[in-house]
């Protein structure tokens, strides 16, 4: 837990360092008024990456919780897309995701409270259609 | 000859600050990821903290309610480092002129996307473009072209801030 509270104050402070907590900026990026966020992005997966690289490679279980090193793998299929494209709306109208968010309340941004409970209401939203969903195709006889 | 794009065109803002702070994003993923071997998103946090107030079993998996104790922590620490941020840079107090409703729509559409696309900027765009792992990039690339036909279209629309 306490690496847990550093890495997240390490990335809170980064978020805030390079003003992904400002949704003007990333609309800068979006309607390429300012290009700076592609290093962002970039320098933090490289950094990141290294990490991943090390672990998989070079060590063997993590010490803290036992579990073996994995690179962030997730299958791929059509909902990939179709949330990739559903997010990128969002962004493109808001300038914020999750994480931007949570730091933007830190720097004192309390209209981006309003946003966060959006992101709230439509996570919910998602999961109980998504358990109707499923309740329904489990409820159909598939084989006999 | 006058280049056609210099470089103080495309980073009015010069790019110490990005680079520095993207590194920073990455250290923290990365002092995660070394000592948990838990590759750390952003977004899961919705599931896992709806899990306290919900009965919905979808929220209520294993997975979700195992670490929904340290993803509150991660989270009012991203908060927190933000906070220290703004205060070490006098930056404590800025609020965004973006209207409230492109605030609000924005964020339940980003609500719904992360969740049905399996992640965000940080689970996808850190954590999985750091793991050359295909379905991010492929993610990833999808939602930064649609944010950037999007945020255009809102532009040229005269939809200001």
């Amino acid at each position: 837990m306490p690496l847990i509270v550093v890495g997240g104050l390490v990335f809170g402070f980064g978020l805030g360092l390079s003003h992904m907590a400002r949704p003007e900026v990333v609309l800068d990026f979006l309607q390429f008024e300012d290009f700076g966020l592609l290093f962002v992005l970039g320098v933090g997966s490289v950094v990141a990456g290294t990490a991943f690289a090390v672990g998989v490679h070079v060590l063997d279980r993590a010490p803290l919780t036992g579990r073996p090193y994995a690179r962030r793998l997730k299958s791929f299929d059509r909902n990939v897309l179709t949330g990739g494209v559903i997010f990128g709306v969002g962004w493109g109208i808001s300038g914020i995701c999750p994480g931007a968010a949570y730091a933007s309340v830190g720097v004192g941004n309390y209209p981006i409270l309003l946003a966060i409970a959006g992101m709230f209401l439509g996570a919910y939203a998602q999961g109980l259609w998504r358990a109707r969903t499923d309740d329904a195709a489990a409820a159909t006889p598939t084989s006999d | 000859m006058e280049p056609l794009v210099t470089f103080a065109d495309l980073f009015p803002n010069g790019i110490w600050r990005y680079a520095a702070g993207g590194a920073l994003i990455g250290l923290g993923t990365a002092a995660i990821y070394l000592g948990t071997a838990i590759p750390a998103g952003a977004s899961t946090f919705f599931e896992s903290t709806l899990s306290y107030v919900s009965d919905v079993p979808r929220f209520n998996r294993a997975k979700y309610v195992a670490s929904r104790d340290w993803r509150v922590a991660f989270t009012l620490s991203i908060v927190a480092g933000a906070a220290i941020y703004a205060f070490a840079f006098g930056d404590f107090g800025w609020t965004t002129s973006v209207s409230w409703p492109r605030l609000f729509v924005g964020g339940v559409l980003v609500g719904v996307g992360t969740r049905i696309g399996k992640g965000c900027t940080s689970g996808h765009g850190i954590c999985g473009v750091g793991s050359v792992a295909p379905t991010s990039l492929v993610n990833v690339a999808t939602f930064l072209g649609v944010a950037i036909v999007t945020a255009q279209l809102m532009q040229a629309a005269g939809v200001s801030p």
